[in-house]
């Protein structure tokens, strides 16, 4: 019994790739850039996550906090106790872990957004896994993009 | 739609699924590309196609389209500043969904579709091993920086563009640095993946939160000081 493994055909469709993706990302013309003007997504009007000493969920500066482990003083999230425990590493947060976390029959849906997640982090690295499919800008985006890029360049008034 | 398209197909039979499959795109790039005069919604855009006279196609799309608008706030919206129309943030999943649907219709089990780095698979692959899938580092594009084993989920990359060391905004090089480059996004289908990841994308570093409170979906998020931040599901797909 033979597996035969199709070939993998690539087709490239030469088109304006880099514009199709970027307008794709829409909102405003320059959406790839950090301007969200319709408020925060992740703050929720009932109760608060946690108090005392914990720190926003993303940190861009690894020098911002100390290693260790930090448990937050205990909220009242409306729905019940909420508290939080963080430790970080490298100076990013590496666990997360609830101590306490409201559980009210009947407003499980309230009580998830009543927390603003305190997501794990972690610097990325490159990986010597050889896998089967890439998820990603391509290698032919960007060739478009440097090509793109100079032809804009030249186009600025 | 303007991207490199890649599919596999494991088993015996396959060229009539592989020829079927590029057909559907090559279609559905005829149909939704704002970069082809003759699209058709090229001709909507120019007001030459009334609302009520689209294809099936396109009123699927614009539906979703307005969904998604819905479900995201609004940070995932067709309709550009000057009043024309993109779909393109969701034309992509929804398309590789039905060429998925159409391999899978034409009794293949194994394989994966992946157009410019949006991927729905199903089963396994040719070692009959899961899927596994490599989120490209935007810093360098040689480089995987993430292997996940989605197991049948879709899965989206919402990204900037990188060349070397500099993240610029080809439509406006003269912006400041976006703070998110990447964020990928797994979900129950390549569709749901592309359309969330389209929208988080949009939302800057909050966008990984939303993931996080959308049920089904896990994300992985890489800021422009190359830390990454992730949902509390998503080491489920690692090893």
């Amino acid at each position: 019994m033979k597996k035969i493994i199709a070939a993998v055909v690539i087709v490239l469709l030469i088109g304006l790739y880099i514009f199709y993706r970027m307008s794709g990302t829409t909102v405003a013309p320059a959406a790839t850039t950090d301007t969200t003007t319709s408020g925060d997504m992740g703050n929720m009007d009932m109760g608060t996550s946690s108090a005392g000493n914990t720190p926003p969920s993303t940190t861009t500066s690894t020098s911002a906090y100390k290693d260790g482990s930090y448990t937050g003083s205990v909220a009242d999230a409306f729905y019940g106790k909420l508290q939080v425990k963080i430790t970080v590493s490298g100076g990013l947060i590496t666990n997360v872990t609830y101590p306490q976390y409201p559980n009210a029959p009947g407003h499980t849906t309230e009580v998830n957004n009543v927390a603003l997640p305190v997501l794990t982090q972690e610097a990325i690295k490159i990986q010597g896994a050889n896998v089967d499919i890439v998820s990603g800008a391509t290698q032919t985006s960007e060739a478009f993009q440097q090509s793109l890029a100079s032809a804009l360049a030249q186009a600025k008034a | 739609m303007g991207m490199p398209i890649e599919v596999e197909i494991v088993g015996d039979n396959v060229e009539q699924a592989l020829d079927d499959v590029f057909a559907y795109l090559t279609a559905v790039d005829e149909r939704f590309s704002t970069y082809k005069e003759e699209s058709e919604i090229s001709r909507i855009n120019r007001k030459e196609i009334a609302a009520e006279a689209m294809s099936d196609e396109m009123k699927e799309v614009f539906a979703l389209a307005d969904t998604t608008k819905k479900e995201t706030q609004g940070y995932f919206d067709m309709r550009r500043p000057d009043g024309s129309i993109d779909p393109s943030g969701i034309v992509k999943g929804w398309a590789i969904h039905n060429a998925a649907e159409l391999i899978r219709n034409a009794g293949h089990e194994h394989f994966f579709v992946n157009a410019g780095g949006d991927i729905a698979m199903s089963g396994k692959n040719e070692k009959g091993s899961d899927w596994s899938v490599g989120i490209r580092n935007p810093f360098n594009g040689e480089e995987i920086v993430k292997a996940v084993y989605p197991k049948g989920e879709g899965v989206a990359t919402s990204g900037s563009y990188v060349r070397g060391a500099h993240i610029y905004n080809p439509l406006a090089p003269e912006d400041t640095l976006s703070e998110v480059v990447s964020i990928t996004v797994i979900g129950p289908n390549v569709l749901e993946a592309d359309r969330f990841a389209t929208a988080a994308f949009a939302m800057g570093k909050s966008g990984i939160t939303f993931i996080e409170n959308v049920p089904g979906l896990e994300g992985y998020m890489i800021d422009k000081n190359a830390v990454a931040t992730f949902t509390s599901g998503f080491a489920a797909y690692t090893r």
